[in-house]
């Protein structure tokens, strides 16, 4: 279970967020969603010690962390891919760095190749594929980690919109075939439905949770589920009013 | 050949032509300019005499840039790494720059000796410079994110230098490498006018004082094309190593 408890970060003296709570049980899908430039990705950082939080605590299985540097893995909006690796070799880069074995792993990330659409690809360069496929090597990356908390900033928001339905379900293989725990930024709603478990609308500066859903529908789901239509409404309402609001 | 090629030759035939014509019509000494022609034709006809010199300033300007890759690389990294050592060694390496060649070649010799080392070193002075601070820079141009996504995985300096900072360096240390090269004549021959037994540099002072101007020229063209060959492999290397640009 990761835990959050009153998560408080400043940048140059102003408050980016204060006292944040946030929790994700084991196997869960959790979804922060919030207007752009709320301080979600600043959020990101203080978990993997990048910036480091100014207050508060974290912990995963119970066990206190100063940052989730070694428990998480990461993927985002930037494919980050290595132009001088084949496909291959970029979704090995954990296995490299991480002293794993090498043949256990290339076994691994090939297999992983096949199940995400990938295979034929494996000696490509990021010049020579789509971006979708990019995104689905990154996917394939962020497994090679080996790791049960995967963190998600906006992995899918470059691609284009049926690019990003279709890695959507992918997305969801994480949680339903890989049994990770997730928690992914993303401010495309409908893709939080699809996905969530539980979304945490964010509101903005100073961030905080402005509204907490949880989504008990069965997944995959479908777009015309009426539980997920009114959770839209719920959601465009309240962010709406934080618009008005901050315009008035 | 395209279009930039055809220009070139081009423009460096007209410069030739009007070199040509006007050492001919005023009737100019060979031994203050000779024309292009007689220097083309006493640099294949004296072929035998330069090539040794040119063979030995070749041997020197070629151990210059070894010396200096196998030195820019490892202090480089150790900058790279400890941002403290860069500030500490920063002047030196601007001083190293900033003195002219000129001004210490004559110790050189003194310390070196006439032989074939004075003129390494010389050249080694002037290629590492920008070698290393290329390479340093494209270590430091590397892209933000990426460091933060190798921390990520845990990777080591080292793991990191090697799949990350190296080749994203690269680009800039061909950069380096091809200024390095081509400056790297000036080391060796100014090396060799200060004393030494043989080299293009040692040829061109003992021609220039015998008035012999068309073997001078004619060094000067050989050297030229060593500078040429020198870059275009580089040239060559470069696209061989960074293949995915």
């Amino acid at each position: 279970m990761l835990q959050i408890v009153s998560a408080t970060k400043f940048f140059k003296g102003q408050k980016i967020f204060s006292k944040l709570d946030l929790t994700v049980a084991k196997g869960c899908f959790h979804v922060i969603v919030g207007p752009s430039g709320c301080g979600k990705s600043t959020l990101f950082d203080g978990l993997t010690g990048v910036f480091p939080l100014d207050e508060g605590s974290l912990s995963w299985n119970h066990e206190t962390l100063l940052s989730l540097k070694d428990h998480a893995s990461y993927m985002q909006q930037k494919d980050m891919l290595l132009p001088w690796f084949s496909l291959l070799d970029n979704a090995l880069l954990p296995a490299k760095t991480g002293g794993q074995d090498i043949k256990k792993a290339t076994k691994q990330a090939r297999s992983l190749f096949q199940r995400l659409g990938l295979k034929g690809y494996e000696s490509h360069f990021a010049s020579q594929v789509s971006g979708g496929m990019r995104q689905r090597c990154a996917l394939v990356r962020t497994l090679m980690f080996n790791r049960d908390l995967i963190l998600l900033d906006e992995p899918l928001s470059a691609l284009d919109t049926i690019t990003r339905r279709s890695l959507q379900s992918l997305l969801l293989l994480l949680q339903t075939e890989f049994k990770k725990t997730i928690l992914m930024i993303t401010h495309d709603i409908e893709e939080a439905l699809l996905l969530a478990d539980e979304i945490y609308l964010f509101s903005k500066r100073p961030m905080s949770i402005s509204r907490h859903f949880v989504l008990d529908s069965p997944k995959p789901r479908k777009f015309n589920d009426p539980t997920l239509l009114n959770i839209k409404a719920d959601v465009l309402d309240k962010l709406e009013g934080d618009l008005i609001h901050e315009q008035g | 050949m395209n279009r930039v090629n055809l220009l070139a030759v081009l423009f460096m035939g007209l410069i030739l032509g009007l070199w040509e014509v006007f050492v001919r019509i005023m009737a100019v000494p060979i031994f203050i300019l000779p024309p292009p022609s007689s220097i083309f034709a006493v640099a294949l006809v004296q072929a035998p005499l330069i090539l040794p010199h040119a063979l030995v300033t070749l041997t020197e300007i070629v151990m210059g840039i070894g010396l200096a890759v196998c030195t820019a690389i490892p202090l480089a990294i150790v900058m790279f790494a400890k941002p403290t050592l860069e500030k500490a060694f920063a002047p030196f390496l601007v001083a190293s720059q900033a003195i002219p060649v000129f001004a210490i070649a004559p110790l050189l010799v003194v310390w070196l000796g006439y032989g074939i080392a004075s003129k390494v070193f010389m050249a080694w002075i002037i290629i590492f410079f920008p070698i290393c601070v290329s390479l340093l820079e494209g270590f430091k141009s590397c892209d933000p994110e990426f460091r933060v996504l190798f921390r990520l995985m845990g990777a080591s300096f080292f793991k990191t230098l090697r799949l990350l900072y190296w080749p994203w360096a690269l680009p800039r240390f061909f950069a380096g490498l091809k200024v390095g090269v081509t400056v790297a004549t000036i080391g060796a021959v100014i090396g060799e006018w200060v004393g030494a037994q043989q080299g293009l540099g040692f040829l061109m002072i003992q021609s220039n004082a015998r008035l012999q101007v068309d073997i001078v020229f004619a060094a000067i063209l050989w050297l030229t094309a060593m500078g040429l060959a020198m870059w275009w492999l580089v040239g060559i290397l470069e696209k061989k190593v960074i293949t995915w640009k």
